[in-house]
């Protein structure tokens, strides 16, 4: 436990860097014709490079239209926001398509993986799409999958894995671009416990390997394992703490 | 840059190769429908116009005759002559005429193996093969322009004469004859056909020579008789006057004078043949087009029916970071190509069928004919649909959100 605190000290930027994430009043509002909903109420929100940041909340809370923003997946209705220092707000689709990217590696609670293509293939898809040349391409997927330990599973189907293979496919393609941020959407929501632990683990693992995280679940045994606990409810944020006064 | 398009393309088809399968078996089904159906409306047609056509193909004969009216101060009972060169000249002057063959004829006696055989002898012109229907058995060939020209002595015999000189087994091509002493090399012998009329003989016991050998032989200087053909049987009686007039004045009797000039008018039995072949190609287009459009509703259908499935892909692709542009144009090229399939591979089934149909039902029903250009247009107006099906669902998927598109 203390070696995960110190590293949390030691991945603390300096003053002058800015953050990966930095959210000022950020606000969301969906007209749904009749009603507008304000999901989002103005949040702040900052993570650091290195930190492992859980946002946990009750489904309505908000929590997922703080995940597609933080993803550049959804443009904020108001409020600044900057990825990397780069200003998202403003940008159009295909400039966003491009920072998802550079920028973001998403990991989704339904895996999302292409069903009739192999393992291999679905991790290099962004790779391709990012415009990397082939043979580049070729090395770094068969990285990524001996990484998360699917090495001799590379020209398999998604639909000849296990759930928790898959995941681990697509953590694999998450890395793919060498991301800013790894961004989580309930990992483990669609895993039975076992193989939830053990993408806990492959998690703590790349944190440990200095990548940085935001996983959004109510799973708080997942939660607790994270450096730091946003909790989102009605779309503000009401705490933001380290891990351990969480428990 | 193209090699990573293509190769993004195959894995996008093989990752959907249900969608592909069905989709390019929908432009298979069409392509070959419809262009089988009109293969064999094409063969039909072909074989009914052979058929009626046995003496030829909507053609007009004609004999010169006395005058019996007199005309410029020329009495009446005069011979109207006419020469090659009468025909060449008014020829240009006639609106209408695509083809015209003076005849020469007379009974010859031929000589094969110191056997003589009397033998019906016209001398005419390359043309007259298109018009009076001649085709020659593979192997040989009819009259051509040099043979003309350099009055050859040459001869295209009619297949009874063939059989009857040479016996069933031997090809008479290559062989020589003897006319009036005179030996003839054997270009070619007639395709057996249907005749229900003739004029001096069935064609099956004549034998054909260059006009101008005939001519060279004889001393001949007026022709016998000469056939011609209208662009259309619908205007034949045009054709005739408009002749009539340009000879008339030629050489000088009254336009008027029927005895003059008559003329066998084949093509009135065509006049309603070519209103009832109007009819039928109207037929088998309308059928045609119905055929279309039930394939081009299968195809679309299935393009809809995978909408869903496409939407969440595109959904993942831009969540990815895959511009919408990239998506749209990768489908577009996804389409052609699968379309280039679909019609390559109906076409190939169409010429296959075709290529086996029975050649004892094509007595009856003709040789299907298959047309590139029916494969192609049938092919591209699928491909259309397709694409129309399948881009706009295709457009919309890559507007949603990717959020959205995923959850579909």
């Amino acid at each position: 436990m203390s070696s995960r605190q110190e590293m949390t000290r030691e991945t603390t930027p300096p003053a002058s860097g800015r953050p990966i994430i930095e959210m000022v009043g950020i606000r969301k509002v969906y007209d749904t014709g009749k009603v507008q909903v304000e999901a989002l109420k103005g949040v702040d929100l900052r993570i650091e490079k290195g930190e492992f940041v859980a946002i946990v909340g009750p489904s309505g809370s908000g929590k997922s239209t703080l995940m597609n923003l933080v993803g550049c997946l959804d443009t904020p209705s108001g409020g600044d926001y900057f990825i990397g220092g780069e200003k998202v707000a403003g940008l159009s689709r295909d400039q966003l398509a491009d920072v998802r990217n550079r920028r973001v590696g998403f990991v989704f609670q339904a895996f999302n993986l292409l069903p009739q293509i192999s393992a291999f293939e679905n991790v290099e898809m962004p790779l391709v799409f990012g415009g990397v040349p082939p043979k580049v391409r070729r090395a770094k997927v068969a990285e990524l999958l001996e990484r998360v330990g699917l090495g001799d599973r590379m020209d398999h189907k998604p639909t000849e894995l296990s759930g928790g293979q898959m995941q681990r496919v697509a953590i694999a393609r998450a890395l793919a671009m060498d991301p800013d941020i790894v961004l989580a959407d309930e990992p483990t929501g669609n895993l039975d416990t076992t193989s939830g632990t053990d993408i806990m683990g492959v998690f703590l693992d790349l944190w440990k390997q200095g990548s940085t995280l935001v996983v959004i679940t109510h799973d708080m045994a997942l939660a607790r394992r994270a450096s730091r606990i946003v909790e989102i409810r009605d779309g503000r944020i009401v705490s933001d703490r380290p891990a351990e006064q969480a428990a | 840059m193209l090699r990573d398009a293509l190769l993004q393309l195959h894995r996008d088809l093989k990752s959907q190769k249900l969608r592909t399968l069905l989709t390019v078996f929908g432009l298979v089904w069409g392509t070959v429908a419809v262009t089988l159906l009109l293969a064999f409306g094409a063969g039909l047609k072909k074989n009914l116009i052979k058929q009626t056509a046995g003496l030829g193909d909507r053609i007009c004969i004609s004999w010169p005759g006395l005058t019996s009216i007199p005309y410029q101060g020329l009495g009446k009972g005069r011979r109207v002559r006419i020469t090659d060169e009468d025909l060449e000249t008014v020829r240009p002057r006639v609106d209408g005429l695509k083809r015209m063959s003076s005849e020469y004829t007379d009974g010859w006696k031929m000589v094969y193996n110191l056997k003589t055989y009397p033998v019906d002898v016209s001398g005419v012109s390359p043309e007259f093969a298109e018009m009076r229907n001649l085709i020659p058995v593979p192997g040989g060939r009819f009259l051509n322009p040099l043979d003309v020209s350099h009055q050859r002595r040459v001869v295209f015999l009619g297949n009874k004469v063939a059989e009857d000189i040479f016996g069933k087994g031997t090809d008479p091509v290559g062989k020589t004859v003897l006319f009036n002493g005179s030996p003839f090399l054997v270009i070619g012998v007639l395709t057996a056909k249907q005749q229900d009329s003739s004029y001096n003989s069935r064609d099956s016991d004549l034998a054909w020579i260059p006009g101008t050998t005939f001519r060279a032989l004889t001393g001949r200087k007026y022709l016998s008789n000469f056939v011609f053909q209208p662009a259309s049987a619908l205007e034949s009686k045009a054709v005739t006057e408009s002749l009539r007039a340009a000879l008339s004045r030629r050489l000088k009797f009254d336009p008027a004078d029927k005895e003059a000039f008559s003329v066998w008018d084949t093509t009135e039995q065509f006049q309603f043949f070519e209103v009832f072949m109007l009819a039928f190609s109207l037929f088998l287009g309308i059928v045609g087009s119905l055929t279309l459009v039930v394939g081009g509703i299968g195809v679309s259908n299935i393009m809809n029916v995978i909408v869903d499935e496409r939407t969440k892909e595109i959904g993942v692709k831009m969540a990815l970071g895959a511009k919408s542009g990239a998506i749209l144009r990768q489908f577009v090229v996804e389409t052609m190509i699968v379309t280039a399939i679909g019609g390559a591979v109906g076409f190939a089934i169409s010429l296959g069928i075709c290529a086996v149909f029975p050649s004892s039902l094509q007595e009856f029903v003709g040789k299907p004919e298959v047309s590139p250009a029916v494969a192609l247009i049938t092919t591209g107006i699928l491909g259309v649909i397709g694409f129309l099906a399948g881009f706009f669902p295709a457009r919309s998927a890559s507007r949603l959100d990717p959020v959205v598109a995923m959850k579909m």
